[in-house]
């Protein structure tokens, strides 16, 4: 749980408080928070006066609004088929190992979540991810290991 | 038939001087762009292939003073990584483009739908943008564009899903018609393009169509941008001429022992090894929005097939019965002629499912899943089974 504060008031007044504005407003709640509360969705339907159902409509169908618990770093893994021919699955593998989740779990400190997604646009470079919005390519366990020291020393 | 070969191109990521371009176009009246563009034979390169020219022709008819230009950069199809190239190296192109689709269909705005997935590109894009705007209000455009980003939904490159999204909503196809052309993003008059198609728009306008349209076939004018990835010695980005058959494609990227090439993504077909010869790459045979993946002889079509199916199933939107009820069935079908819990002739039923998906779905998702599972089924329906 996190408090919304005046986010969403910063966010409609750069924004606009037309319904063209929720995409972009629910984004950047996201981007703060990493995810979408019950509270913060209903906080963006009073700023927008339009119903709590109908921005909960649109944040459900987005994959990245995610209206579940997240952590500080989402951990994408591309599942489509060359990311997943080239390596997927030691790659989740090992990011499970060192962060003791499991695929759409998220850690106790509330720093990572590890989950799978569809093609991120990188089978050139496979196997990829995105943290956040950072993508990271043609990955190896070691190199694996290597990013996700470097995040967990940002703490 | 008529045959090109295997040819490299180098026209998308030429350095070009955008003021000279963009001066030349702001002479031109709007009649003019769009018969160079017509002439020209460039179909649309997001994967569907509607003639550019005819699109503008279209919008520009419309009587209505708002009108918008849009810009498709919500690529999304499994295997395509080819218009981030392009935003990434040569943004003011895709601008460029966009002003010049402004100017022929008289719109003064303009959208740019980003996928989320390349949200890290943003920064350097809008700084790109800023000086943009400063060089077309100097040569005395007036047009403005604007970002739009997306959140990771497949259906979104489906044009009028993005449209909903654009304005807040889920991104749910609507019913066509009306189409864009008459009533696009908040029911204006709209021209979207995919990110290539405005870069080429924009490489026309400065080369002249006549030199554009040597390049390819009949069907299949000028060149295009591949996505190449799978089992090549040499993934990546490549810029070919149109009119080429798959064989010479995997004489160039395969690794040899290459057993089926996936051409247009997910949505895509799948040419076996005994068709390479046959098959053109383009309108006349399989077309694609650039996606080409290379599978060989270590691979199992099955979890190539379960892997497309996955994907379909998670991004069909759910709105209607045949596509969301479809996905879900053929995923379900496949795991259990796999396993032996049904006969193999259930795979006939199955391609009948994928043909009525075709028929009944109401969006491009739905209508091409059977594409990938009939070319997979029918070409390796022993590795479907056993």
């Amino acid at each position: 749980m996190y408090q919304v504060g005046n986010l969403v008031k910063e966010l409609s007044d750069k924004h606009g408080r037309t319904r063209e504005s929720l995409m972009p407003i629910l984004q950047g709640i996201v981007e703060r928070h990493n995810y979408l509360t019950d509270e913060a969705m209903v906080e963006v339907a009073k700023e927008l006066d339009i119903s709590a159902a109908e921005v909960y409509g649109t944040a459900s169908f987005y994959t990245f609004l995610d209206t579940s618990v997240r952590g500080r770093y989402v951990i994408r893994v591309c599942k489509t088929i060359t990311c997943s021919m080239k390596g997927k699955g030691e790659v989740i593998q090992t990011l499970e190992d060192m962060l003791k989740i499991k695929v759409g779990e998220t850690t106790s400190d509330r720093q990572f979540s590890l989950i799978e997604t569809n093609c991120i646009g990188w089978c050139h470079k496979a196997p990829a991810i995105l943290i956040n919005e950072i993508p990271y390519t043609e990955l190896t366990p070691e190199k694996v290991v290597e990013i996700i020291k470097g995040y967990m020393l940002k703490k | 038939m008529e045959k090109r070969g295997l040819n490299k191109v180098d026209l998308i990521f030429e350095k070009v001087d955008p003021k000279e371009v963009l001066t030349k176009a702001f002479t031109m009246k709007s009649d003019e762009i769009i018969q160079q563009i017509l002439d020209s034979g460039l179909k649309g390169r997001g994967g569907a292939g509607f003639p550019t020219g005819l699109k503008w022709k279209y919008t520009a008819a419309v009587k209505e003073p708002e009108k918008y230009v849009v810009c498709n950069a919500d690529e999304g199809e499994p295997g395509t990584f080819k218009d981030r190239e392009m935003l990434d190296k040569v943004a003011y192109k895709v601008y460029g483009g966009m002003v010049i689709a402004g100017k022929a269909i008289g719109a003064k705005k303009g959208i740019v739908y980003l996928r989320g997935e390349y949200r890290y590109l943003i920064p350097q894009l809008l700084m790109e943008l800023e000086s943009f705007h400063k060089l077309i209000k100097a040569i005395g455009f007036d047009f403005k564009i604007n970002y739009c980003l997306g959140s990771g939904a497949y259906i979104c490159g489906e044009e009028s899903a993005l449209f909903e999204s654009v304005e807040g909503g889920r991104g749910e196809p609507r019913n066509k018609p009306p189409y864009p052309t008459t009533s696009g993003v908040f029911n204006k008059p709209t021209s979207i393009n995919n990110v290539e198609t405005l870069v080429t728009a924009m490489m026309i306008i400065k080369h002249g169509p006549e030199s554009y349209s040597q390049l390819g076939t009949k069907d299949s004018r000028g060149s295009k941008v591949f996505s190449i990835s799978g089992d090549t010695p040499t993934p990546g980005i490549f810029e070919l001429e149109l009119g080429m058959s798959v064989h010479e494609f995997v004489n160039e990227f395969g690794d040899g022992d290459t057993k089926a090439v996936q051409v247009g993504g997910a949505s895509g077909f799948c040419v076996p090894r005994k068709k390479f010869q046959s098959t053109v790459i383009g309108f006349e045979g399989v077309p694609t929005g650039g996606s080409m993946k290379l599978f060989n002889s270590s691979r199992s079509m099955y979890n190539v097939l379960h892997n497309y199916l996955d994907f379909f199933a998670e991004e069909s939107c759910g709105q209607c019965t045949p596509c969301r009820v479809g996905c879900q069935q053929l995923l379900k079908g496949v795991e259990k002629v796999k396993k032996g819990e049904v006969k193999s002739t259930y795979l006939n039923e199955l391609l009948k499912l994928a043909d009525t998906m075709k028929v009944a779905s109401k969006c491009g998702l739905g209508q091409s899943v059977g594409n990938a599972f009939r070319t997979i089924v029918e070409n390796f329906r022993e590795e479907i089974i056993y």
